[in-house]
């Protein structure tokens, strides 16, 4: 591997170091973002403090992820140009104007409504306020679907011509561009892993401190909403990962002949492979653990159906098999046991003691970070799958690069490594300290500091500016927020 | 008028807006380590905390509609100022996080004020040292960027680059005359006039060394007939910084934010007249770089209904939190 340490291969890894570490946030602020606008939304609705106690304690830890979101999204929109040149010219009259229209539709819905839904709640209402956290959900929705349009068309290019200077323009209609054949399956996957990842975080949350304190309101509501995400999503996530892996193998065989490890045609019925170590110098899955016939029953929906294997493909167009088929693995197994706690907590509820099963909320807890993992592992199944090319049957990655010199990329690559895992690091640390207080009553907004006065600007003299006090919202009893200091 | 051009002015507004409005939030990152720790920094922090990220979108739509309308330029730009993206970026990582964990941590807040600070310092820079050089030219070779890794480096791009950190400095304390009040008001006036030297002073230097980059620029401003519609630029310029600094001494509220932001409007102006018709001088225009027309109509379109949308609820954000800056205690 080391001596394909080029420029090309530190390009490639910059982009998924980089990538990956942005899709941390997204991953999760997509999925906080619509579990916000669902909590203030039953706050207005019922008036129940506890709801508006959760949006808080939520609020402060969206604000922490969303900025990490941004900042490391802005990294994304220009490692395009400055590490894959090529490949922006010859795409960018394709897929440019679809990452234009994600600015333009979401990132500033986002970022416009973002302060208000911070630090506005006093100074626009109730109404307003909720309205405000809706565009942000909103917005981060329609930027997963910007997005994914633009790497699904990547994947499955469809709608477009070949220019005389080399660059793919645009055909007839951009529907066919933006709804390439790729992108449905992908968006709903996606979108629903990222609403998975968020409701094992709150989950785990919840069944941290159930496990501190069995009576807690707040940490009963987060626990229950948060399970039964689990135990609905789970299996339509499931059924959608299914279908989009069918989708894959009409329009890209060989990334699921990697994700199989199928090395060789199976004329009579493939066999599924549950665990094994694949070798693509060999050729061979060694160790293997096998279901006669099973691939050939999920995939053609018959036992004795024939599969081509990777030996049907040249050498040069098959994409890693080891990282492919493990990768895929490592999703799969997540999302089964999403499936089990899910189970679980559903048979814990018809048994009335959902708050009553310590062994229950200990898996929560250590399924915290199981969406992360299984959102990492999928894509990595998406991207390495597509290997060698970044449009697939169209353009090569080692034809995409910038005409760099190794050393600048190293160098930046350093940069990154060093700045990403140090500040982010320390970000998510602080998230982890926020989540290890008890959510409780009286919870604060985003409140800026001890000494300090408030992060807000505003005219209105009078109590709701002291130094010190979370002006963000009403109606909070003055004898409770003199009391206590969130930072302390 | 054809689409590119329309195009070429919708990225000069996005990049306009984006140095406006980002400009004063770095600003007063630059300026930082001169306010006072406690009060005074935490409401320079709080005048643009709920407002920062949407003025940095404008970069994403600025670097996004540059890939999108005009997508050879961005190929190359990019490669060839790799290091000062880098740079920048990373600057703007610290600049971000900085506004969220600065109020986590109180135990290392001095830090995360330095990387405010710091990281505010090498974004301006950067970005300063971006626009040198593009209009210093940028070696092209086929469809691609052919000069070496370090010809963004020269002492041209060291003035621009300073300028553009004198200029936002500007900004922030001209912002600051505006939301603040007191004492902090004052601090912020006396910082403004330096700026504002500065500023003049680094503008007046970069568009005399613009004229002996390239014949071609020095033909832009001083060959007839083009003279008599460009020589009103510098005489406007001049009214508009000695207002400015009449202002900065007097007005306590927004005027002299509005005057500097003019200055810069004509700054700008003066770029466009010096580079155009070009996009990466000295060989490729904006048609040789520009996006097939379908994509241009079809960004178009989503501009057209967009941009006014994202015009009125961003002025109602900063409605929302219109006026100085929370400030005094109650009791
Ligand atoms: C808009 C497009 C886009 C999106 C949304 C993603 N990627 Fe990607 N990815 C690319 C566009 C791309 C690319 C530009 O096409 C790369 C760069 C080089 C390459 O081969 O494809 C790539 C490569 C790439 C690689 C290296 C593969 C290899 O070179 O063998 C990995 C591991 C990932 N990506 C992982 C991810 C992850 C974890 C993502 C999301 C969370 C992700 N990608 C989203
Ligand atoms: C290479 C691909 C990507 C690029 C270039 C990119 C670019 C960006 C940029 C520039 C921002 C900051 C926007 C702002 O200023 O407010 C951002 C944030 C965001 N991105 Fe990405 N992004 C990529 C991948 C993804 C993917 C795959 C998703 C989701 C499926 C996604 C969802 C989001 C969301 C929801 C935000 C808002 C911030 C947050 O929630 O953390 N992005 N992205
Ligand atoms: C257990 C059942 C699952 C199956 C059968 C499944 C199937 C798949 C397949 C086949 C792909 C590759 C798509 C391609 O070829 O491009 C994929 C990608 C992906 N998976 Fe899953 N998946 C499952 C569970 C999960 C879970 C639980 C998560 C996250 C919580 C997840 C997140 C993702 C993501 C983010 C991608 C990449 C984006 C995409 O291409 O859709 N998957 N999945």
């Amino acid at each position: 591997m080391l001596e394909n340490l080029d420029a090309l291969m530190l390009a490639r890894i910059q982009f998924a170091f980089t990538v990956s570490f942005h899709f941390f946030f997204p991953a999760f602020s997509i999925g906080l973002a619509s579990y916000l606008a669902v909590l203030e939304g039953l706050w207005l609705k019922t008036g129940k403090s506890v709801y508006l106690d959760l949006f808080k304690y939520w609020i402060k830890i969206f604000a922490i992820a969303f900025a990490m979101g941004v900042v490391s999204g802005i990294v994304m929109s220009y490692q395009f140009g400055t590490n894959w040149s090529v490949f922006s010219d010859v795409a960018g009259p394709v897929i440019g104007p679809l990452m234009a229209y994600e600015v333009l539709t979401a990132f500033f819905l986002e970022a416009g409504f973002l302060g208000v839904m911070l630090f506005g709640m006093n100074k626009v209402g109730k109404k307003l306020h909720f309205a405000a956290t809706l565009m942000v959900a909103l917005g981060t929705f329609v930027s997963a679907f910007w997005i994914l349009s633009v790497n699904s068309w990547m994947h499955t290019p469809t709608g477009h011509i070949l220019g005389a200077n080399g660059q793919f323009m645009p055909g007839e209609s951009w529907w066919d561009i933006v709804f390439n054949p790729s992108f449905p399956y992908r968006l709903v996957h996606t979108v629903m892993a990222a609403y998975l990842t968020t409701a094992f975080v709150v989950g785990a949350v919840g069944a941290w401190h159930l496990l501190k304190d069995r009576a807690s309101p707040h940490a009963r509501t987060m626990f229950s909403m948060a399970m039964w995400m689990a135990a609905i999503v789970t299996p339509l996530q499931i059924f959608a990962g299914d279908m989009h892996g069918l989708n894959t193998l009409e329009h890209q065989p060989q990334k699921v002949m990697a994700m199989e490890g199928h090395f060789d045609s199976h004329p009579e019925g493939a066999p599924l492979i549950l665990f094994g170590i694949p070798d693509s110098e060999t050729k061979t899955v060694r160790y293997s653990i096998e279901i006669p016939k099973a691939s050939s029953l999920i995939l053609k929906h018959d036992l004795n159906a024939p599969m081509a294997g990777l030996d049907t493909i040249p050498d040069d167009e098959e994409p890693p098999v080891e990282v492919v088929f493990w990768s895929f693995r490592i999703m799969v197994g997540i999302g089964f046991a999403m499936l089990g706690v899910g189970l679980w907590s559903l048979w814990g509820r018809v048994r009335g003691r959902l708050y009553d099963m310590p062994w229950l909320h200990r898996a929560a807890v250590v399924m915290g970070p199981s969406g992360f993992a299984a959102v990492l592992a999928g894509w990595i199944t998406t991207e390495v799958g597509r290997q060698p090319y970044v449009v697939y049957g169209l353009l090569r990655t080692a034809d995409a690069a910038s005409p760099l010199d190794a050393p600048a990329v190293a160098a930046s690559l350093l940069a990154f490594v060093l700045v990403y895992f140090a500040v982010f690091g320390i970000g998510i640390w602080y998230i982890l300290k926020l989540m290890g207080k008890a959510p409780h009553a009286g919870e604060y907004g985003v409140k800026r500091g001890d000494v300090g006065p408030i992060r807000t600007a505003g005219i209105t003299p009078g109590p709701s500016q002291n130094p010190g006090q979370d002006d963000t919202w009403p109606g909070d009893n003055q004898a409770n927020r003199h009391g206590e200091r969130e930072d302390a | 008028m054809d689409l590119t051009v329309i195009w070429a002015f919708i990225i000069a507004f996005a990049v306009f807006a984006y140095v406006v409005m980002d400009g004063f939030d770095l600003g007063i990152g630059i300026l930082f380590p001169t306010f006072a720790v406690g009060r005074e920094r935490d409401r320079a922090m709080n005048s643009i905390a709920p407002v920062w990220d949407g003025n940095e979108t404008w970069l994403v739509l600025g670097g996004g509609g540059l890939f999108a309308a005009f997508p050879l330029a961005y190929a190359v730009i990019l490669p060839a100022t790799y290091p000062l993206i880098i740079a920048m970026l990373l600057g703007l990582v610290f600049r971000g996080v900085a506004f969220e964990f600065r109020w986590r941590d109180p135990s290392h807040r001095a830090f995360w004020d330095g990387a405010f600070t710091g990281g505010s310092l090498v974004a301006a820079l950067a970005q300063g040292m971006t626009l040198g050089a593009l209009l210093q030219g940028i070696e092209v070779d086929g469809r691609a960027y052919a000069g070496s890794w370090f010809d963004w480096l020269t002492p041209y791009t060291l003035l621009t680059g300073l300028g553009t950190v004198a200029g936002y400095a500007l900004l922030g304390s001209t912002w600051l005359i505006w939301k603040l009040d007191g004492d902090e008001q004052a601090h912020a006036r006396k910082l403004a006039v330096r700026s504002a030297a500065a500023t003049i002073v680094l503008m007046g230097a970069v568009s005399v060394y613009n004229i002996t980059l390239n014949p071609e620029y020095a033909a832009h401003w001083l060959a007839a007939p083009q003279i008599y519609w460009v020589a009103p630029v510098p005489i406007v310029t001049a009214i508009i910084a000695i207002s400015m600094v009449r202002a900065i001494t007097r007005d306590r509220n927004s005027k002299p934010f509005w005057l500097a932001i003019a200055l810069f409007f004509l700054g700008m102006s003066g770029l466009g007249v010096t580079i155009w018709p070009y996009v990466v001088p000295p060989g490729v225009t904006i048609w040789d770089a520009a996006a097939p027309e379908s994509s241009q109509i079809f960004m178009l379109v989503g501009v057209a209904i967009t941009m006014p949308l994202i015009i009125a609820y961003t002025i109602w954000a900063y409605w929302v939190f219109r006026g100085k800056v929370a400030d005094e205690g109650y009791h």
